[in-house]
C-alpha cells in the first residue's frame, strides 16, 4: 500500500513546477455552460512561497467570537502564525494537513484521497498534483465539538498568475458533532489568480457536521472547487455555500449517502453582476433506503452576469423510501443577464418521492404594487424584495454570530448590486 | 373642497371596461359603504384609487385635497394619505412586520419632508399601535403576512393602517372571512382611526361589517356604476331584500 506521505510530501519543490492537464471544453457535459479559456492565463503551479499578511488584513473576513478556532491559509499553505488554535474538545484535532502527515497520522492516512480521487475531474488531479498543505480537523467518537471552527483561505499577490490548491479533510466520528466554515478571500480585490479547492468531509454514524462555504475570491481570480461529502447511517449533513466573488467560480458539492437514515440538507446563494460566471453542480447519490435529502440553491443575478446550476439526484434500486427534494430559483435584475439551470434526477427505485422545480423570473409585481402602496418605491422597494427573495435561504444559517455577519454582506453586495 | 371627488370615471382592465361612469365625494370625517354584487366593480375601484397599474383609466378624473390622484405613482398616492387595505394581503417573506412598517413610516415621512423616525422611537409607537388590533409584540418579528390566518393578515392590514394614519382609508373587503372576534377587532380598529380630518371607504360585499363600523352614506355598485346611495338604512334595506331589486340580477342574497 502506498503511504498518504507518499502521495502529499511537503517539500519545497513540490507544486512549484508546472503541471501539465489538459482543460475540459464546453463539449463537455458536465462544463458545457462554464467556458475555461480563461483558465490558460495562469500558471499551473504554486507560487514559490506564500505571501504575507499584515496585521489587519483579515479583519474584514473573521466572524464569529475571536476565540473561535481559526486557521488561515495563506496561498494555500497553513500561517501558523496568523491561525489560531485555542483548545478543543480532548481528542480533537485542528491543524495543518502537512503537519498531520508528517507526523503519520493514521486518520489522514485512512481518508485523505480516499473520498476524492485525483482521477475524479482534472482539477482534482491538479489539485493533488500540486498541493502542499490544508487543513486537518478531527473530531473522534462522542465528541461534540461546539465552537465553530473558521478557515480562511487567504489569496495575496505572490499567487498572482498561479495556483492555489489547498485540500482539507474533516472527519467526524460516530456521534461527533462540529462545525466547519470555510473562507475564501483575496486581499486584493483585483487580484489574478486560480484556485483550485479540494475538501473530503466524512461523517461517521450518527455525526452531525454543519457546513458553511462563503466564496469571496477577488473579481479577477477564477475559482474551481470539488467538496466531497460522505456520510454514514444516521447522520446529518447541513451545507450552505455562499458564492460573491471571482470572474469565473464553479463548485461542486457531492454527497454521497452510504447508509440508511441519512439527513442531507444542501443551501445555496449566489449573487452575480458585471460579467461573472457563478456555476454550482451538486450531486447526491441516495445508494441506501430511507434517506432524505433537501436542496434549495438561490441566485440574484444583474448585468451581463451568468449562473450556470446543476443538481443530480441519484437514486438506486436499493434506496428506497428516499424523500428528495430540489429546489433552484433566479432571479434576474437586468435583461441581460443569463441562467442556465438543469435538474437532473435518475431514479432507479420505485417507492420514493422526489421533486425537483427550477425558476428563472424578475421581481413580483404583486409584491412591488404592495410596497408602492405603503409608499415604499424605487431602489428601496427593490432591495426589499430581493432580501425576501434570498432570505429563505439565508435564514438557514444556523451559526448565529456567522448569519447577522453575512446578512451584512450579502445586503452590502446587493445595495451595490441595485444602486 | 372635498378630500375626495371622483367625476364620472371610467377603467378599464386588458380593454374590458369595469367602471361605467363613478361620481362619488367624499369629506373629510365621512365614512362611505360601497355594496354590490360580485363583479360589480367594488375592488376595481379600490384599487383604481390605490394605483393599480393593471388598471387603465380612460376617463374621468380624481383627485384628493383638488391634486390629480390618477396623476400619482402608487407609492406617491400614499405618500399623500391614501391607504388602502388589500383583499388579499401580498406575502413579504424574510422581511419582518417591524422592519417593513418602520420603512413606510419613514418614507411616507421622508416624501412629506419630514424627519425619519429611529428604530427605538418607532418601538415606542409601535407599541402604541399594536393596542389598536389587540396584539402583543411577537407579531413584530414575524415575516410581513407570511404564514399568516386569513384573519391575522386582515388585522395586519388595520395595523399598518393605524401605523400609517391615513388621510383616505380604502378597506377592500376586509371583512370576508373573518370570524366574528377579529370582525370585532378589525372594526374597532377602524373605529379609532376615525377623526374630522380623515375619511374612510368601506368596500364590503357584506351588511354585517356594517353593524361594528357605522357608515354615513352607503353606495350601491352594480354594472360599473353607482346605482343608489343613501344613508346607513340602505345598507339594511340590502340586507333584507338582496341586490336584485336594485340590479335586476338573480344572485342569491348574501347578506347574513
Amino acid at each position: 500500500m502506498m503511504t498518504t506521505a507518499a502521495l502529499v510530501t511537503p517539500s519545497a519543490a513540490k507544486g512549484v513546477v508546472p503541471v501539465p492537464i489538459t482543460l475540459p471544453t464546453s463539449k463537455d457535459e458536465e462544463w458545457r455552460f462554464t467556458p475555461l479559456g480563461g483558465l490558460n492565463a495562469f500558471a499551473f503551479q504554486l507560487s514559490e512561497r506564500p505571501g504575507t499578511l499584515g496585521g489587519a488584513d483579515l479583519t474584514p473576513y473573521r466572524f464569529g467570537h475571536p476565540e473561535w478556532p481559526t486557521v488561515v491559509v495563506v496561498d494555500g499553505r497553513v500561517d501558523l502564525a496568523a491561525s489560531h488554535f485555542p483548545a478543543l474538545p480532548a481528542g480533537t484535532r485542528l491543524c495543518s494537513l502537512a503537519q498531520a502527515i508528517a507526523e503519520g497520522d493514521t486518520t489522514v492516512a485512512a481518508h485523505l484521497r480516499q473520498h476524492v480521487t485525483p482521477e475524479a475531474t482534472p482539477f482534482t488531479a491538479l489539485n493533488a498534483s500540486l498541493s502542499v498543505d490544508g487543513v486537518f480537523f478531527h473530531v473522534p467518537a462522542g465528541v461534540a465539538c461546539a465552537t465553530p471552527v473558521h478557515v480562511i483561505h487567504v489569496a495575496t499577490s505572490a499567487s498572482a498568475g498561479v495556483t492555489i490548491a489547498p485540500r482539507t479533510l474533516a472527519v467526524i466520528e460516530q456521534g461527533a458533532t462540529a462545525t466547519l466554515i470555510e473562507s475564501f478571500v483575496a486581499l486584493d480585490h483585483n487580484g489574478s489568480y486560480f484556485t483550485d479547492a479540494c475538501a473530503e468531509l466524512v461523517l461517521g454514524e450518527n455525526a452531525r457536521l454543519e457546513h458553511i462555504r462563503v466564496q469571496r475570491e477577488s473579481a479577477a481570480a477564477h475559482h474551481i472547487g470539488f467538496t466531497q461529502v460522505d456520510q454514514q447511517r444516521d447522520s446529518h449533513y447541513r451545507s450552505f455555500v455562499l458564492q460573491l466573488g471571482g470572474k469565473l467560480a464553479r463548485h461542486n458539492l457531492h454527497a454521497r449517502l452510504n447508509a440508511a437514515n441519512i439527513e442531507t440538507l444542501l443551501y445555496g446563494l449566489y449573487l452575480t453582476s458585471g460579467e461573472q460566471l457563478v456555476d454550482n453542480h451538486t450531486a447526491i447519490f441516495h445508494n441506501e433506503p430511507h434517506c432524505n435529502s433537501w436542496e434549495v440553491y438561490k441566485g440574484v443575478l444583474t448585468d451581463a452576469s451568468r449562473a450556470v446550476f446543476n443538481g443530480k439526484v441519484f437514486v438506486e434500486p436499493v434506496a428506497q423510501k428516499t424523500d428528495a427534494k430540489q429546489t433552484n430559483r433566479n432571479l434576474l435584475l437586468s435583461d441581460t443577464a443569463k441562467v442556465d439551470t438543469k435538474p437532473q434526477l435518475e431514479i432507479f427505485a420505485d417507492d420514493v418521492r422526489c421533486t425537483h422545480g427550477a425558476t428563472v423570473g424578475k421581481l413580483d409585481e404583486l409584491q412591488r404594487y404592495y410596497l408602492q402602496t405603503r409608499g415604499i418605491a424605487g431602489q428601496t422597494a427593490q432591495a426589499l424584495l430581493i432580501w425576501a427573495f434570498v432570505a429563505e435561504v439565508m435564514l438557514e444559517i444556523t451559526v448565529e454570530p456567522v448569519r447577522a455577519a453575512l446578512e451584512a454582506t450579502v445586503r452590502e453586495r446587493l445595495d451595490r448590486m441595485i444602486a | 373642497m372635498s378630500l375626495l371627488d371622483i367625476r364620472d370615471l371610467h377603467a378599464s382592465v386588458a380593454d374590458i371596461e369595469i367602471l361605467k361612469g363613478i361620481s362619488l365625494t367624499v369629506n373629510a370625517g365621512e365614512v362611505h359603504a360601497i355594496m354590490g354584487p360580485n363583479g360589480s366593480g367594488k375592488s376595481t375601484l379600490a384599487q383604481v384609487l390605490a394605483g393599480h397599474p393593471a388598471y387603465e383609466v380612460t376617463s374621468g378624473t380624481a383627485t384628493l385635497d383638488g391634486a390629480d390622484l390618477l396623476d400619482m405613482e402608487a407609492e406617491e398616492r400614499a405618500h399623500a394619505g391614501v391607504f388602502l387595505a388589500f383583499q388579499y394581503p401580498v406575502e413579504i417573506p424574510g422581511v419582518t412586520n417591524a422592519y417593513f412598517l418602520r420603512i413606510a413610516y419613514n418614507e411616507i415621512r421622508k416624501a412629506r419632508g419630514l424627519d425619519e423616525l429611529d428604530p427605538m422611537d418607532f418601538l415606542d409607537l409601535l407599541e402604541e399601535k399594536l393596542k389598536v388590533v389587540e396584539w402583543g409584540p411577537e407579531i413584530m418579528e414575524r415575516a410581513v403576512n407570511f404564514g399568516f390566518s386569513g384573519g391575522e393578515k386582515k388585522r395586519n392590514e388595520i395595523l399598518q393602517m393605524a401605523v400609517l394614519e391615513p388621510k383616505l382609508a380604502i378597506l377592500d373587503e376586509t371583512d370576508s372571512g373573518l370570524d366574528i372576534d377579529a370582525l370585532r377587532i378589525v372594526a374597532a380598529g377602524v373605529n379609532k382611526l376615525k377623526s374630522a380630518e380623515k375619511a374612510i371607504i368601506v368596500v364590503t360585499h357584506y351588511q354585517r361589517l356594517l353593524d361594528f363600523i357605522i357608515p354615513d352614506y352607503v353606495h350601491v355598485l352594480a354594472g360599473g356604476r353607482i346605482v343608489k346611495s343613501g344613508g346607513k338604512e340602505l345598507a339594511l334595506e340590502l340586507e333584507a331584500k338582496g341586490y336584485e331589486w336594485l340590479t335586476g340580477a338573480t344572485e342569491e342574497v348574501t347578506a347574513r
